[in-house]
């Protein structure tokens, strides 16, 4: 059974409702919530005018954290190997006490000083210009490929619809483009109530309708079970023994990176109070029981007995295999609306540190709050247009090499954000050289392993295998201990604490 | 009372506990109703400690 190759006219017309609903929204945005500050600054554009309560907090980190790219490639890995896939739920829910901890005291002294990126944390912690950099260098290099794999989402989707050809996805993104550059923050913001409302109604009505075209969860299980043992290696229903390492650490060490990135924190600094934070680290866990399901459509699709070219195809065809047409259109305007909002925090974050880390950091120093604004639309619309191009032109492979290599990278600006916020022991040269050392030790394993998320360690007899980004951050942290405990104190005068 | 916290982390990393197919419970092989399970059960232990921290006035 493959795609439908033909234009499936009830699908795409709900698909375009509910896409157009969103552009109108997405341009009504700048007028909603608006802050009384009517004057252009960072604040309003970058970041909503720092206003949003529990609610919008909820929408938008939820709609911008699990996003299009992770509804098509979850269950495109558990449909191709079934248990080590689901490391997403654990990594989804342990990263909420993380966030319960820490985010709160980021957001604190975000707030204080008018910081709307780490990295600008990062400097008026340690006052130096070259560990802002690192941070602010990492976190656009993580990004820009992950921007890209939205639109890997979308073009998956709009494939599905029967759609050909590179137009559809260009002009998506570049509507998205433009009302993200009129009202910032303030259009994702918004859009992700949508978002998020179409993905619950499709994933419930998927989660209780499939299983009982299919036989039953019992049978689900089973039919995957058997497709499993069919195709044998190192695949199945529950981890092999050597599975359960690389399992564990590539949940823990993303759960560590996940809120690094800057469209997870630009909801963090976008929040109206702490006391916001908090409230969404005890909530959001209920967008990790929708992902959970969502990893369980790959199991649906042995069910079906589908067979699709590519595994990232599993999720379009099982809705254009089970559902009426009308259905399978609103589905896929949700992932493809799913893929405009984290794709528009992204750019939004990446514009932010341009703006405050580079821009005012070297370029103009006195440039204003509406000044630094201006810079960050533009520089939002370039971001765009880059990671559009970068799809168009480049294999999709080395965008999805370069997300793996960003998730190592962004992990390894951990240490510089997080531990000043704890206890002031470290000093900037040592972070700075800690996360020298993960960044280029973690991606010299990860060539060395041709691109592959984990590292086999073998010692003694026994073969251990972890995620790398663990293991960079590990290599991250003693580099910065020792080099913290021989360099001379004269050195701290230097590059203490502002 | 954070202590709470280090819970998940325990129950979800310690993979050998739970890398099994029974008991199953509505056709969910252990493997994933007790996953799935720890998703209430994380979100119960935050809002526990946020409620004492904000007892304490710590929040």
């Amino acid at each position: 059974m493959g795609m439908t190759e033909h234009l499936d006219w009830t699908a795409f017309a709900v698909f375009v409702f509910f896409f157009v609903l969103v552009t109108v929204l997405g341009f009504w945005a700048s007028r909603w919530q608006a802050g009384p500050k009517k004057e252009a600054h960072l604040d309003e554009w970058g970041l909503g005018g720092r206003n949003f309560g529990t609610w919008i907090t909820w929408f938008l980190v939820g709609g911008d954290f699990y996003t299009a790219y992770t509804v098509i490639a979850v269950p495109a890995l558990v449909y191709a190997v079934g248990a080590y896939g689901f490391f997403a739920l654990p990594y989804t829910i342990l990263v909420y006490p993380i966030v319960f901890l820490i985010m709160p005291r980021l957001w604190h002294v975000a707030q204080k000083a008018g910081h709307v990126t780490a990295a600008d944390v990062v400097y008026a912690r340690y006052g130096s210009r070259a560990l802002e950099f690192a941070v602010a260098l990492t976190a656009v290099l993580a990004t820009m490929p992950y921007i890209a794999l939205q639109l890997v989402g979308m073009e998956v989707v709009i494939k599905a619809l029967g759609l050909t050809g590179e137009v559809p996805l260009a002009a998506a993104f570049i509507i998205l483009a433009l009302y993200t550059y009129a009202a910032g923050l303030r259009a994702p913001a918004l859009i992700a109530f949508v978002k998020d409302l179409m993905i619950y109604v499709v994933v419930l009505v998927a989660v209780v309708l499939v299983p009982t075209k299919l036989g039953g969860y019992g049978a689900v299980f089973s039919a995957a079970g058997e497709a499993f043992a069919a195709k044998g290696g190192a695949t199945g229903l529950l981890l092999q023994p050597q599975q359960m390492l690389p399992f564990a650490s590539l949940a823990l060490g993303s759960a560590l990176a996940a809120f690094m990135y800057p469209h997870t924190l630009t909801g963090i600094f976008a929040a109206k109070s702490a006391d916001t934070i908090r409230k969404n680290a005890v909530f959001l866990p209920a967008y990790t029981v929708l992902l959970g399901l969502i990893a369980l459509l790959g199991y649906m699709g042995h069910a079906a007995h589908l067979t699709v070219k590519s595994n990232n195809d599993i999720v379009p065809a099982l809705f254009n295999a089970l559902f009426p047409s009308w259905f399978a259109g609103f589905a896929f305007a949700a992932i493809a609306i799913g893929a405009l909002v984290p794709a528009a925090v992204m750019s939004i974050g990446a514009a932010n540190l341009f703006t405050r880390n580079f821009w005012k950091a070297y370029v103009n120093p006195q440039v204003t709050p509406a000044g630094e604004q201006q810079v960050a639309k533009i520089v939002s619309l370039v971001v765009k247009v880059g990671a559009l191009v970068f799809i168009l032109f480049l294999p999709t492979q080395f965008a999805l090499d370069l997300q793996l290599l960003g998730g190592l990278w962004i992990l390894q600006t951990f240490p510089a954000v997080v531990f000043g916020l704890f206890f002031g022991w470290y000093r900037a040269t040592p972070l700075l050289i800690g996360w020298a050392a993960g960044l280029a030790g973690g991606t010299a394993i990860a060539f060395a392993d041709g691109i592959k998320p984990v590292h086999t360690f073998a010692i003694g007899d026994g073969h251990y295998t972890l995620y790398t980004g663990l293991v960079a951050l590990a290599i991250n942290i003693v580099v910065a201990t020792v080099v913290q405990l021989v360099l001379p104190r004269r050195n701290a005068e230097v590059v203490g604490p502002a | 009372m954070r202590l709470l916290l280090l819970l998940p982390f325990v129950g979800l990393l310690w993979i050998p506990f739970y890398n099994h197919e029974l008991p199953a419970l509505f056709g969910f092989p252990f493997f994933y109703w007790y996953q799935f399970l720890w998703v209430p059960l994380t979100a119960f232990l935050i809002w526990l400690v946020y409620r004492r921290e904000r007892e304490e006035g710590d929040a």
